[in-house]
């Protein structure tokens, strides 16, 4: 399954060493290597392939087979810094070779012009860091094209009235449409807005070595056991591979990167499986453990030059956590969608992307999709991860008994929901950081969250969750309802806490993804966000990789990665 | 590496995108081997418990059987739920065994309390029964064994039934909600876009905005 890797010692200093092979990690690793660059990507969880990826919702989502570890990574919350924070599961992410990518839902939105220069158009906002980007969406574009032709995504270009200019189409047509889709798209016409196939990085068809997705419907929370999930695994990873010029090393728990007196890092050190620690040298590390892991890897990596956390003299990693506004509301229909079946989003809209201030009184902007994402389990009793969160079933109805077991043999087939993702605000409080008491089994600090939603994410929820009751009442929907708005407590999308910037006093990282502080240490995956696009950010962290790529390679090749 | 890119390849030849007979003839081996495990547990006929006493058992076997319940299609005791817990107990739920061990004797001692005579749940009628569940459920206090029996309940009825956890049997969790067991399925899924035609852009007297 996976071609024979080159293998380095701890002591050869290669080109480069990446902390993490997700999104971000997977596309620098095939882009340094197939350029002819030596490198070892140390990764914290192991490395599986499509054959350990089952449908056992229990491993998946109760053992975590794929995603962070509550026992051995505990985490700790609290809404506002003056809080002492309280032990809990406060995120999720992937913890494998491919990263989260392995597991996400695989929306692939690219963002629009406007998510770059914002901040110039509609002025601050109070108590936000507002900014624009340091880059612009033209700087983007080629490397999108990149991401979509590469990695594999599959869309119609020109279906949405809204997107932005492209240079070329999508390399495959989409995926084929769901009951939820043509329900929505219907619905969404009857209103006047304009609903479009979604982009989604899984294949239509099939490509060297990975099949077409064969809708098997456990897809978001899951691993592609086909191949047809655009991965890093599936993809980016392999082709780094067989350059024979990459190692991916998985096991490793990256939990301090080294620097030496003039300024320079060194290397990473790891714990290996056994959890004896090593010393990867490289030339220059590139952090791409995601927006959690990248800023508390910096934390943990203070030394004497940088007392505060490594590349830290501005005083903002881990600060500036945007999580994407998110809500949902939920329709029961006459006739089966067995919408059970196939990978979990056909149709969006982004009439709502860029909604006026003056008008709706708050900042924001976002798309609504159709989905269904449940699993049966989730579907019965609960969200993602298991929890209390509300299943698939309507309020109120019976938590066991025969009136249970009949509106689920009722609804379980004729359920669909409608996701309405959007904006979050930078708010400088809101962060990552290294909990003063609680460690992990490696006996480091824990992960700290602190988040407490800006009033108008809340806002912006509430009013695109009206908007899809609206949608779900002329759809014909029986019945319709929704999940209450509220401040959040758990983060999937973790962006902005390194964020770029052209002022070393407010941003960790340039344009070209180099740390201020380090000229040969780069962070590169949600950290980089400056704001929070409207939801669905992977797309981006991987077009912002291959870009990252050649401004990095550039400064390889005439020699100014030294101090 | 060889083996499993040349394995791959041929589906490339295939003229559809599911490639539904490739995947046919290679799932993947973890699968395969579950299924044998399954078949060799049940071939040698019902598993002894791992953690449960046969009168333990038996009770949790009558709960769940009320969470959900037989009627004209089957319920959690064909599913086989009280296995799927037992075996948690042991593995991926141990942590839930205190529970059950406090929680079991409460609850029996309840239905004595509220039925004088019958000595033990699954002695009582099924009204009696859900009158007895539904005070565990109101009650705060009690609360925590029962909704974890329920949980467990709902996730051996509903597990993937190819899974080594020994939960849906028959896949008769799948056939009550409707779910095909199917690992691969084509378009159209469902009533709603079986007469979808190819994707059109909005005419424009749609366009209203």
């Amino acid at each position: 399954m996976r071609p024979d890797q080159h293998k380095y010692k701890t002591s050869d200093e290669v080109d480069f060493v990446i902390v993490g092979s997700g999104a971000a990690g997977g596309i620098l690793a095939k882009e340094f290597s197939t350029n002819g660059f030596r490198v070892v990507v140390l990764e914290q969880g192991p490395y599986l392939t499509e054959s350990d990826f089952v449908h056992d919702e229990i491993k998946i989502l109760q053992e975590d087979l794929l995603t962070n570890h509550p026992k051995l990574q505990p985490t700790t919350f609290r809404k506002t810094p003056d809080e002492k924070a309280k032990q809990q599961r406060a995120l999720v992410y992937g913890r494998l070779v491919g990263g989260t990518s392995v597991h996400f839902t695989a929306n692939f939105w690219r963002f629009h012009e406007i998510d770059f220069v914002e901040r110039s158009k509609i002025g601050s906002i109070a108590g936000t860091g507002f900014a624009d980007w340091p880059i612009t969406y033209a700087d983007l574009e080629p490397y999108y094209t990149k991401v979509e032709w590469e990695i594999g995504v599959s869309g119609l270009a020109g279906a949405s009235p809204f997107d932005p200019p492209r240079s070329k189409p999508y390399p495959m047509p989409p995926l084929p449409v769901k009951s939820s889709g043509v329900i929505f798209e219907r619905a969404a016409r009857k209103l006047g807005w304009h609903p479009f196939p979604t982009p989604m990085a899984i294949l239509s068809q099939p490509r060297p070595g990975r099949s077409a997705c064969v809708n098997c419907g456990f897809c978001l929370a899951f691993g592609c056991e086909v191949g047809a999930k655009s991965s890093s695994l599936a993809t980016a990873i392999r082709m780094a591979e067989r350059t024979g010029r990459c190692e991916i090393r998985p096991n490793s728990y990256v939990h301090r990167v080294e620097m030496d007196s003039i300024g320079r890092v060194t290397g990473a050190v790891y714990f290996d499986k056994q959890r004896n620690a090593h010393l990867q040298r490289a030339k220059a590390v590139v952090v791409c453990a995601n927006g959690a892991e990248t800023p508390r890897l910096l934390l943990l990596s203070a030394n004497k030059q940088f007392p505060n956390g490594l590349a830290n003299s501005s005083g903002l990693v881990g600060k500036y956590l945007m999580l994407n506004s998110y809500a949902e509301a939920l329709g029961l229909f006459e006739h089966p969608l067995n919408d059970y079946k196939g990978y979990a989003v056909s149709r969006v809209l982004h009439d709502f992307y860029e909604l006026d201030p003056q008008k709706v009184g708050f900042y924001g902007g976002g798309g609504l999709d159709a989905r269904f994402d449940f699993t049966p389990i989730t579907f019965a009793m609960g969200g993602y991860p298991l929890s209390e969160a509300p299943g698939g079933l309507p309020p109120k109805t019976p938590r066991w008994g025969k009136a249970f077991k009949d509106a689920l043999s009722h609804d379980f087939t004729r359920t669909m929901k409608i996701g309405c993702h959007g904006t979050s605000l930078p708010v400088e409080a809101n962060s990552f950081s290294l909990d003063p008491d609680l460690k992990d089994a490696w006996g480091l600090p824990a992960l700290r969250m602190t988040y407490k939603n800006h009033r108008d994410d809340l806002k912006l929820a509430a009013w695109q969750q009206a908007r899809a009751l609206e949608l779900l009442d002329v759809a014909g929907a029986r019945m319709k309802w929704h999940t209450l708005v509220e401040e959040d407590d758990f983060a999937f999308h973790l962006l902005g806490t390194c964020r770029m910037g052209n002022d070393p006093k407010t941003s960790v990282i340039n344009s070209d993804h180099r740390t201020h502080d380090v000229k040969n240490l780069f962070l590169c995956d949600g950290s980089s966000f400056v704001t929070s696009g409207r939801g669905q950010p992977t797309m981006t962290i991987e077009a912002l990789a291959f870009r990252a790529a050649d401004r990095i390679m550039a400064f390889a090749k005439r020699g100014d990665l030294g101090a | 590496m060889q083996d499993a890119l040349s394995r791959r390849r041929f589906l490339l030849g295939s003229a559809t995108g599911v490639s539904a007979t490739w995947a046919a003839a290679h799932w993947p081996a973890a699968l395969a081997a579950a299924d044998y495990a399954r078949a060799a547990a049940r071939s040698a006929g019902r598993p002894n418990f791992e953690f449960f006493t046969p009168e333990q058992a038996a009770e949790i076997d009558a709960i769940a059987a009320r969470i959900i319940p037989t009627d004209d299609t089957p319920g959690a005791r064909e599913a086989g739920v009280v296995y799927f817990i037992d075996r948690a107990l042991k593995t991926f739920a141990s942590d839930s065994q205190k529970s059950y061990i406090e929680g079991l004797p409460v609850l029996q001692a309840r239905v004595r309390e509220m039925f004088p005579g019958v000595e033990k749940f699954s002695a009582a009628a099924p009204e009696q029964q859900d009158e007895v569940l539904r005070s565990f459920d109101e009650d705060s206090n009690a609360k925590n064994f029962f909704e974890t029996l329920r949980r467990h309940t709902i996730a051996g009825f509903l597990i993937d039934p190819d899974s080594d956890t020994g939960g849906n049997r028959e896949v008769v969790g799948w056939k009550v909600i409707g779910r095909d067991r199917e690992h691969m399925f084509q378009p159209p899924f469902g009533y709603y876009d079986k007469d979808y035609p190819a994707w059109q852009p909005a005419p424009k007297d749609a366009e209203k905005k």
